[in-house]
């Protein structure tokens, strides 16, 4: 593992870099193909409507994904990343317009560990809403 | 209807490898955006020390969730699966996933709970390469949902029952 930001340089409440990930049915879609995900409440508005969404929704997994990012971008090495845990709370709305949704990501250090860890909490915003609960990742820094 | 509770603790066999390809991966990151180049460059990843290319972070659950696939539809369990939504996902890693890996998956059921109607079920997934070493831990949270009510509701449910249980712990 070899991440780029040294343990010592990180202070808890470091921020990482924030970053906005913009969502679109085109890239649900292709993430449905890429995870074998294929439910029909990621891409069939019809069906999501009658399931009671307001829309068809991204999958949980696609922000999960997006969120963690924030982290692999400032670490360098994905191989950084020791624990990464989140709670669904809030589904990502995804209209069928050419704007989509957007995802917001901002995160800081919340406590140094033992072994050059750090703990990162994580905090995911769609349309001014919390979509991520309790995210939460552990990092190892060089 | 309630869950048995005597599932607590099952284990299901671990399931025939997966082989994590390169081009499995590359589909992955771009469809996340990630440009990342130690998911695509072979000599990228080396360069921080990993054998091939790594898989994005979360690249392992649609193995760990097609190997929940045993607990969802084990017909003694019977679980509806058309009122699951997922809760929480986590991720403990001894190493990234990497190209060349054939891994296996062993789910166990590590809690059931009922709340208000809906069933909670935590499965845990341990994640093995061809040598036997540990690779990562998936923990899935899925929540059933009582009948009668809508996703979107079960979803709203999911976030109130994981808070107190959050608060509880």
């Amino acid at each position: 593992m070899a991440a780029k930001i040294a343990y010592d340089d990180i202070e808890i409440g470091t921020e990482l870099p924030a970053k906005a990930f913009p969502v679109t049915r085109a890239t649900l879609v292709q993430y449905a193909g890429a995870s074998g995900d294929f439910n029909p409440i990621h891409w069939n508005e019809k069906f999501a409507l009658e399931v009671g969404l307001p829309d068809v929704i991204a999958h949980g997994m696609f922000t999960m994904a997006e969120a963690i990012r924030v982290v692999t971008d400032w670490a360098g090495d994905p191989g950084a990343v020791v624990e990464y845990g989140v709670r669904f709370t809030k589904p990502v709305v995804v209209p069928n317009d050419d704007k989509g949704a957007t995802i917001e990501v901002s995160a800081k250090v919340a406590a140094k560990l033992d072994d050059k860890q750090v703990r990162v909490d994580l905090l995911a915003k769609s349309n001014d809403q919390k979509v991520l609960g309790m995210s939460r990742a552990v990092v190892r820094l060089t | 209807m309630a869950l048995d509770q005597s599932f607590v603790g099952r284990s299901y066999p671990p399931t025939d490898p997966y082989e994590v390809g390169r081009e499995k991966i590359r589909e992955f990151a771009v469809a996340v955006g990630d440009a990342n180049p130690a998911y695509t460059d072979p000599e990228a990843a080396k360069a921080l020390g990993h054998p091939d290319v790594v898989a994005p972070p979360t690249f392992v659950f649609s193995i760990t969730y097609r190997a929940a696939g045993l607990v969802i539809s084990d017909p003694q369990l019977g679980l509806d699966y058309s009122r699951v939504v997922h809760g929480d996902q986590k991720f403990a890693y001894t190493r990234p996933v990497h190209a060349g890996d054939r891994l296996t998956v062993t789910s166990t059921i590590e809690n059931i709970k009922s709340m208000a109607g809906n069933d909670i079920l935590d499965i845990r997934g341990e994640v093995h390469d061809a040598a036997g070493e540990h690779v990562v831990t998936a923990w899935t949270k899925l929540v059933a949902r009582a009948a009668g009510t809508t996703t979107a509701k079960a979803a709203d449910a999911t976030a109130k029952t994981s808070d107190n249980a959050a608060e509880g712990a």
